[in-house]
């Protein structure tokens, strides 16, 4: 079995998963973890739909910051896919994408305020640099024979529209409608850095201890993303995209000064602003990286690796809950459910949930992870080996899942895991804004601090290790020959 | 300019010749047809001219690079991309103009599948497929036409409708085919290919099928 390559490359990521756990903070510190555990999901039973009217407003928030900025994204995306063949262009895409959407929103937080320009540009810009990867190897896949058979004469911009538009189209639609809904994660989750969408509701639910007010949110959130093919209409596409920006609320006016400041001081190294100019850059740099940067990348590569293969095995474990190869409707209906619920909950708001049940430690943030990424993929992999035929006289149970199902589905699996090792980093590193000390704990208490600069610095760090996991991911996934559609 | 005169022609695959060195002469008026066997390079001969007549032709290729999730009319249409303006195309890849609709369903009408007009090509059937594909060489109207097995989903009747219309409305042609007899009936010169050389290069009326099938 160790000949095969898949294998040898998952034990060697087990075992440094294993390695990484021995160091990592695992903990439960909460005095009472199972009662408080107890009273949320009370909570999610006894759902109180009424007892605000801030819930509405905040789901309409939501919906409008995930239209405007994926609509932005999408459009922006859509013009630098058609230049992408150019190598800033795509340096550029790939900066912006390795930077989480609440990193952005806390960027745009410090000069242009709480006005809703900061919440559209934290979805519209790293989804921007994302579509314009997606749509321009979609255009690529397209078959190239029609456009060669035009009249030579023949426009670009026609060309472009009858040979390459038609072909991709339906690809297209369906990976933005996708986004659309992880749009609406991104927006939710923005809530946690002050904006007004769910996830300020949510924290001041819990805040006050009012698990019924956070358990309606949560079922609300799940009703909206379940029935998105409902309203989602591509006939009311139009009026929702021209609608939103009517909805994303007033916020704070932008304050220009603040943006110049931010620009010509505020980010500028603080040994620059003062006396001892670039004499001074080695100490201030020396200093971030013993104290801030090493710690946060020690800490984020090990909670990555924890829970990666955290992830694998959830997703392993859950596929056969809706594999058309075992049980009956019953099993599979509950399986579905249970995956929708997994998958639909942001890992921030499921680390955050684990968080204020638990206590800070890296557990719930591996929990939140693995839980959120494993729901994806089992779904993905259940779906897949529920078209794999088998004989008639094929084994059943434990054997049919070792012999018949896993080998058939490794290899996707791995590739979906590989393709998802990025983004896993992008959430370890953003979990830190919770209080466990990954890289965004240091660029959040940065902050705090008012030292932009150094945050400025951190989130460059953060976002080179991102675009470093993703260049390693790919080169593993094509060492093996995985392939996969994107999912994010 | 419908004929050509090409010499020189080469083609190598993976570092290996494949076709040439070889000339090849067609003039106005002229119906070519390239027999040989499948292999022999008649499909590299058929893009080879393609190119070196810089894509002045109405091309319908083996694989007929139809674009699926577009309807008939518009697969035919894209035989005249060159003859408007982008704002014209844009427009009638939303509603087309009457004008055009006319003349691509005369077209459709010749070959027998006017009805399908707003049919995505996607469910379309093999041969119906390849129809389309000749519609928009003949939409395209250029003087050279080049046929790769043109008719090889075709049935019959309607092989022959097919092979006789576009005799008719293409000054200088160019078809590889397989199908000798139609080679014979429809053609007033045979190319035989072989190896990637030229191995016959005669007037059909005075060849019969057993002078051609030594090439097989």
């Amino acid at each position: 079995m160790f000949q095969s390559p898949t294998v040898r490359t998952s034990f060697i990521f087990l075992a440094i998963a294993l390695v990484g756990l021995l160091f990592a903070d695992i903990a439960i510190t909460a005095s009472n973890p199972w009662r408080d555990l107890g009273n949320f999901f009370f909570g999610v039973v006894t759902p109180n739909f009424f007892s605000n009217e801030g819930l509405m407003t905040a789901l309409l928030r939501t919906v409008s910051f995930a239209f405007v900025g994926v609509a932005l994204g999408s459009i922006s995306g859509f013009l630098l896919a058609l230049v992408y063949r150019w190598l800033p262009v795509r340096i550029l895409c790939a900066f912006v994408r390795a930077i989480h959407e609440l990193f952005w929103a806390l960027i745009f937080l410090q000069f242009f305020g709480f006005h809703p320009l900061t919440g559209v540009l934290a979805i519209a810009i790293p989804y921007a640099g994302i579509f314009a990867k997606v749509y321009s190897e979609i255009l690529e896949e397209a078959d190239p024979e029609p456009g060669r058979l035009l009249p030579p004469r023949t426009g670009v911009i026609s060309a472009f529209l009858y040979t390459k538009i038609p072909d991709c189209w339906v690809q297209l639609r369906t990976y933005t409608a996708y986004r659309l809904e992880c749009g609406l994660r991104s927006s939710a989750i923005l809530g946690f850095v002050g904006l007004p969408t769910l996830g300020f509701y949510l924290e001041s639910a819990f805040s006050q201890g009012h698990y019924s007010d956070a358990g309606a949110m949560l079922i609300l959130f799940y009703v909206l993303i379940a029935t998105m093919p409902l309203w989602v209409k591509p006939k009311l596409l139009p009026a929702y995209i021209l609608g939103a920006p009517f909805f994303l609320g007033e916020g704070l006016p932008i304050v220009w000064s603040n943006v110049g400041r931010f620009f010509t001081q505020d980010i500028v190294p603080s040994p620059l602003r003062g006396e001892e100019g670039w004499a001074g850059m080695g100490a201030w740099l020396g200093d971030m990286f013993i104290n801030q940067a090493m710690p946060g990348i020690w800490n984020t590569v090990i909670l990555t690796q924890v829970a990666l293969v955290a992830t694998g095995i959830i997703a392993l474990l859950a596929f056969p809950l809706i594999s058309t190869h075992f049980g009956g409707p019953v099993r599979r209906t509950s399986g579905h459910v249970f995956l929708v619920i997994m998958r639909s909950t942001p890992e921030y708001i499921l680390a955050y949930i684990l968080l204020q049940l638990w206590g800070p430690s890296m557990l719930p943030a591996v929990v939140a992870l693995a839980l959120h990424n494993g729901g994806i993929i089992g779904h993905l992999i259940g779906r897949q080996s529920s078209t794999i035929r088998l004989r008639p006289d094929a084994p059943n149970g434990l054997n049919r899942y070792t012999y018949e199902l896993v080998p058939r589905v490794y290899r996707s699996f791995l590739a979906f895991l590989f393709y998802r090792w990025e983004i896993i980093m992008r959430e370890t590193a953003i979990l830190g804004i919770l209080g466990i000390y990954t890289l965004g704990f240091y660029v959040d208490s940065a902050i705090q601090n008012i030292q932009f600069d150094r945050a400025m610095v951190l989130i460059l760090i953060t976002a080179s290790l991102n675009i470093g996991v993703d260049v390693l991911g790919r080169f593993i996934r094509r060492k093996l020959a995985l392939q996969t559609m994107p999912t994010c | 300019m419908a004929g050509f005169d090409l010499s020189g022609l080469t083609a190598s695959f993976g570092g290996e010749r494949v076709i040439g060195p070889l000339s090849l002469k067609v003039k106005a008026g002229e119906q070519v047809a390239l027999v040989g066997k499948s292999g022999a390079g008649k499909s590299t001969l058929m893009r080879l001219i393609h190119q070196h007549v810089n894509r002045n032709s109405s091309l319908v290729p083996q694989e007929l690079g139809l674009v699926n999730a577009l309807p008939v009319f518009h697969n035919v249409f894209m035989g005249q991309l060159d003859q408007h303006g982008n704002w014209y195309n844009t427009v009638t890849l939303m509603r087309p103009f009457s004008r055009d609709k006319d003349k691509v369903r005369e077209l459709l009408k010749a070959l027998g599948m006017a009805e399908k007009l707003w049919i995505p090509t996607a469910s379309l059937s093999g041969g119906q497929r390849q129809r389309v594909a000749i519609a928009r060489a003949l939409y395209r109207s250029a003087p050279l036409l080049l046929a790769d097995e043109p008719i090889s989903a075709l049935d019959g009747p309607m092989a022959h409708q097919v092979m006789q219309l576009l005799k008719d409305r293409f000054s200088a042609s160019v078809f590889a085919l397989h199908d000798v007899d139609m080679a014979l009936a429809y053609c007033s010169r045979i190319v035989g290919i072989q190896d990637g050389q030229i191995a016959l290069d005669e007037p059909a009326e005075r060849l019969v099928a057993s002078d051609i099938m030594s090439l097989y």
